[in-house]
């Protein structure tokens, strides 16, 4: 845009917007996810699917108008972010719409084919980002919401409390008419919000008011206030709601987030103190949360008995046959899994159809999102951006760690959704909103620094300047 | 704020490390112990997802694959004469498991066996679908089906060997049971597997294999070898010396022959071809139990035999000396099954030399490619030649002109013998009728068989090795030397 008329050496030179770069990227990402298509049609029934055309152009169009709202509103927003969230996303409808298939789930009583509906939930979600990225012109102006998102996190994560557990966790809140919504994928972005606003007003005080104890930096009373708060919550999600996954991810966040603003490892020390008391002090009388962790410690001795542990060591089989290069798309038998095959275990597919290869490439593409993520908030220039920026891909980490984690084994199943690739409206929409927000700090933080004004003195004397 | 910042990075970067490695540990170290799960439904899934191969009798199937609908397993297993044929190929069902030559050579039948690698590696190059290798059985289906037809309706088993090869020819066993009617996985077949569990009849049971008798006077040839290999009689035709009566050992209890015949100081001849139990007995405990176990373990017993199927053990046990004795007329503890004294029969035609016996002669590739090719094989030496040909002049001597002449083949040599073995509290049930018998022709001996009836129905009197099981025992041999000319 500005162009440079000066001769100061500190460049305003037009960063690269990298816009081309990433168009070539959606692209790819569109053709990646119509050869999954293809793949999946050729192994199931021997010819091209159907769908294959409209999904194909549903993406596309979906890639296509994120990608000129970027274009046009966010100039210089990181070019991955946008390519590797179409990416997952077409892969997630292309592996759901490989499970519509199943004979398995065709008849079942209540089998409702999803591939379609996430495509208009991806819409959806898409949409949302363009609203951000048109509504949001500065991250900044969020942080006038700081108190108001605290409050509408609050009541979107004890809404469904008044709500049917819908299998064993009370994470739904039902709207006739409209459908369920999961809150805790919204809560997720709007808690980032609060804690951002929060904490960069009151981070000097929670670094540097502290009594050193034993080696360690112990926070003030008064300051402690509002952390026993976000932990007494975080525990009453996990009894009320019974959901392991959001507590943690809720309480994670802000652990990061609070070390990021107050600089202090003692901080980290004392979450992990808090988290793991309140971990063990619900498991000691929730049995909804003691059967997740017999399962998790062996799967295969519960058989039968507990329906959680069936269904993890189902998990834990189908990667196993899935080996090194996999089944292939089509070929394998994860819908043994049961009706959480296309949500929370959808990454047993991907484990076993496309095996070890295909699960290292998608854990990289998390990854990579995360990674774009911590760079922005390293290269955004104001605190509420770098908390936000940080708050946002930290919790984006811990959800696809604890998921993953959850479904191979490596720790007790939660019951969250692969960001992107598990079928269900709340948790697309909610993650396309997030990478939206992204997109609108890393333009921010990319953005070329206006230029200096011209200095009388430059055609006169030169400088050297450090 | 950016050193925290990147601890965060490295903190998120140790998340996915984490995952990495575990989806490595899953996928690629614990893989195997995955699929060999037992509840890993795939396995199932795979092994019904192609045509199983075949069992072969005589250049033709016994069995087939059938495609299905309505549940993971494409394909399902079917017979030809299942209830023929059970006691051979045992069954392979998609929802109760599989047995016998169908569990044994599953690898085969279901293409997934590590002898298949290689034909599997290359169909995947291919793109040719997968199906399962053959398994040529050494059954001749003649005799197979005069075994079957001979015992009809009549509880009992029939086992005949080639005593030159060892080749089973014929396994029939009868209540028998059709594989087919619970080859799936529906209620109904459901419904037939509940109804043969509890059948008292026990259909499933393969009586020919796994079931032990006492195996009664058809014991004595044992006996007989036993007195000739240790040197206590020498002459078939020389007196022996056996008192009647004659009183068991450390006993007041006198053994009885059945009816009065002539088994005072009878040779080895007479007394086998009228069936004397007190020479046998005597001649068993002359020889003492050492001597009896040493012999019956040549003949194979106290050890199971694996044809492949697991036959189960025939016993012969220590014991003390008036069991000793009437365990040499086959009256005691000690048992064998029908396959047993058929390799008894098999090893005296075979002029002393045991084979072991086999049914599976081929495993075929999916190609029809050879893989393995079954060669015949000496288990033991029980008898010298000289000493099998005296019992078998014993042996054909019953059968021409003693209590086995219903197994008379005009133009034939034939050997055997008969028995009536009671069994039960004091002999409170009815006997099973036992016959053992070899035919030879001049290139040695084609078939040796072993009958047993036990048969509730009949008459108590009616009951004997020659009137029930010798008949059976001779359309057996008659199907053999028939197909052989």
């Amino acid at each position: 845009m500005s162009v440079v008329t000066n001769t100061t050496t500190i460049g305003a030179i037009d960063a690269p917007s990298r816009r081309n770069t990433e168009l070539a990227l959606v692209a790819f990402a569109v053709l990646i996810s119509v050869f999954a298509y293809a793949n999946v049609g050729l192994a199931l029934n021997g010819e091209l699917p159907a769908g294959m055309l409209g999904y194909g152009l549903g993406l596309a169009l979906l890639g296509g108008v994120a990608h000129l709202a970027v274009r046009r509103f966010a100039r210089y927003a990181d070019p991955l972010l946008l390519p590797l969230a179409t990416l997952l996303n077409g892969l997630g409808l292309a592996l759901i719409w490989r499970l519509d298939q199943s004979e398995r789930f065709q008849n079942t009583r209540d089998f409702v084919a999803a591939a379609s509906k996430q495509l208009m939930f991806s819409a959806a979600g898409v949409a949302l980002l363009v609203v951000v990225l048109l509504v949001l012109k500065d991250h900044r102006i969020l942080q006038r919401y700081t108190y108001i998102s605290m409050l509408a996190a609050l009541v979107l994560l004890i809404l469904p409390m008044f709500f049917p557990a819908v299998n064993g966790a009370k994470i739904w809140i039902k709207i006739p008419g409209v459908g369920t919504i999961q809150p805790g994928e919204f809560a997720k972005i709007i808690i980032a919000v609060f804690f951002s606003g929060y904490l960069m007003v009151k981070r000097d005080a929670l670094a540097l008011a502290s009594r050193r104890f034993m080696g360690m930096y112990l926070p003030r009373g008064r300051d402690l206030g509002p952390i026993l708060a976000i932990w007494a919550v975080s525990i009453l999600i996990l009894v009320f709601e019974t959901d392991l996954g959001t507590s943690l991810l809720f309480f994670g966040m802000f652990v990061v987030m609070l070390y990021v603003a107050t600089e202090r490892t003692s901080w980290i020390v004392f979450g992990l103190a808090m988290s793991a008391a309140g971990a063990v002090g619900v498991a000691s009388f929730e049995p909804h949360v003691q059967d997740r962790v017999t399962a998790w410690l062996d799967p295969f001795a519960g058989w039968g008995e507990i329906a959680a542990s069936e269904q993890m060591a189902k998990s834990l089989m189908a990667f196993g046959s899935g080996g090194t290069l996999g089944t292939g798309l089509g070929q394998g038998n994860s819908d043994l899994i049961g009706f959480a095959a296309n949500s929370d275990f959808i990454l047993a597919t991907v484990g076993e159809e496309l095996g070890l290869a295909g699960m290292m490439a998608f854990l990289l593409l998390y990854a990579l999102i995360v990674e774009r993520g911590v760079r922005t908030a390293l290269a955004a220039r104001d605190p509420f951006g770098k908390l936000l920026a940080i708050g946002l891909s930290g919790s984006f980490a811990i959800q696809v760690f604890v998921v993953a984690g959850g479904v191979m084994g490596l720790i007790p199943l939660t019951g969250m959704t692969m960001p992107f690739l598990a079928a269900g409206g709340s948790s697309v929409i909610a993650n396309w909103a997030l990478i939206g927000i992204l997109i609108r700090i890393s333009d921010t933080a990319r953005r070329p620094a206006p230029a200096p004004a011209p200095s009388p003195d430059a055609e006169m004397t030169q400088v050297v300047r450090p | 704020m950016n050193k925290p910042l990147r601890r965060i990075a490295m903190f998120c970067g140790i998340l996915v490390l984490a995952l990495l490695v575990r989806t490595n540990y899953l996928q690629y170290v614990r893989a195997d112990e995955l699929n060999a799960n037992e509840h890993n439904r795939r396995v199932e899934i795979e092994r019904y997802a192609h045509e199983r191969g075949d069992i072969i009798v005589d250049g033709e199937p016994v069995t087939g694959s059938v495609e299905t609908t309505g549940s993971d397993f494409r394909y399902k297993r079917v017979w030809k004469d299942g209830p023929l044929w059970a006691p051979v190929t045992g069954f392979s069902s998609q929802a109760f498991g599989s047995s016998q030559l169908e569990n044994l050579e599953d690898g085969i039948l279901s293409g997934n066996g590590d002898q298949l690698f290689f034909d599997r590696t290359l169909s995947m190059f291919t793109g040719e679908r997968q199906t399962g290798g053959n398994i040529v059985t050494t059954l001749d289906g003649a005799a197979q089906r005069a075994a079957f037809e001979g015992l009809g309706d009549k509880k009992g088993a029939v086992a005949a060997l080639d005593p030159r090869t060892g080749a089973v020819l014929a396994l029939a066993s009868t209540p028998s049971y059709d594989p087919s009617d619970f080859a799936g996985n529906s209620m109904k077949d459901s419904e037939a597997w509940q109804k043969l569990l509890k059948d008292e009849d026990k259909p499933m049971l393969n009586r020919a294999l796994r079931e032990t008798y006492p195996p009664g006077s058809t014991f004595k040839v044992v006996t007989a070898s036993a007195a000739l290999e240790n040197g206590l009689y020498s002459d078939i035709d020389a007196e022996t010396e056996s008192p009647l009566p004659w009183r068991l050992p450390l006993s007041t209890n006198l053994l009885q022959n059945e009816g009065s015949i002539p088994c005072e100081n009878a040779s080895l001849r007479e007394a086998l071809r009228w069936s004397c139990n007190t020479v046998f007995g005597k001649m068993s405990d002359d020889l003492g139990n050492d001597k009896m176990i040493e012999q019956a373990e040549k003949f194979g017993f106290n050890e199971e035999v694996f044809t492949p199927v697991r036959a189960d053990a025939a016993v012969y046990p220590k014991d003390n000396r008036p069991q000793n004795a009437m365990a040499g007329i086959g009256q005691a503890s000690n048992r064998a099954t029908p396959l047993q004294m058929a390799m008894v029969a098999a090893a005296i035609a075979n002029d002393g030399k045991l084979m072991r016996p086999y049914m599976v002669a081929q495993r075929q590739a999916p190609n029809l490619d050879v893989i393995y090719t079954h060669d015949k094989e000496q288990l033991s030496r029980p008898l010298s030649a000289e000493n099998a040909q005296k019992v078998q002049r014993m042996m054909e001597t019953v059968v021409e002109d003693g209590t086995g002449t219903n197994a008379r083949i005009d133009g034939v040599t034939v050997g055997g013998k008969t028995g009536t073995a009671q069994h039960g509290l004091n002999n409170s049930e009815k006997p099973y009728a036992w016959f053992i018998s070899y035919a030879r022709t001049d290139s040695g001996s084609p078939v040796a068989v072993a009958v047993v009836v036990e048969d509730g129905k009949a008459v108590r009197d009616d009951i004997s090795g020659g009137g029930l099981a010798a008949p059976i025992a001779k359309s057996v041999m008659k199907a053999v030397l028939d197909g052989k000319k």
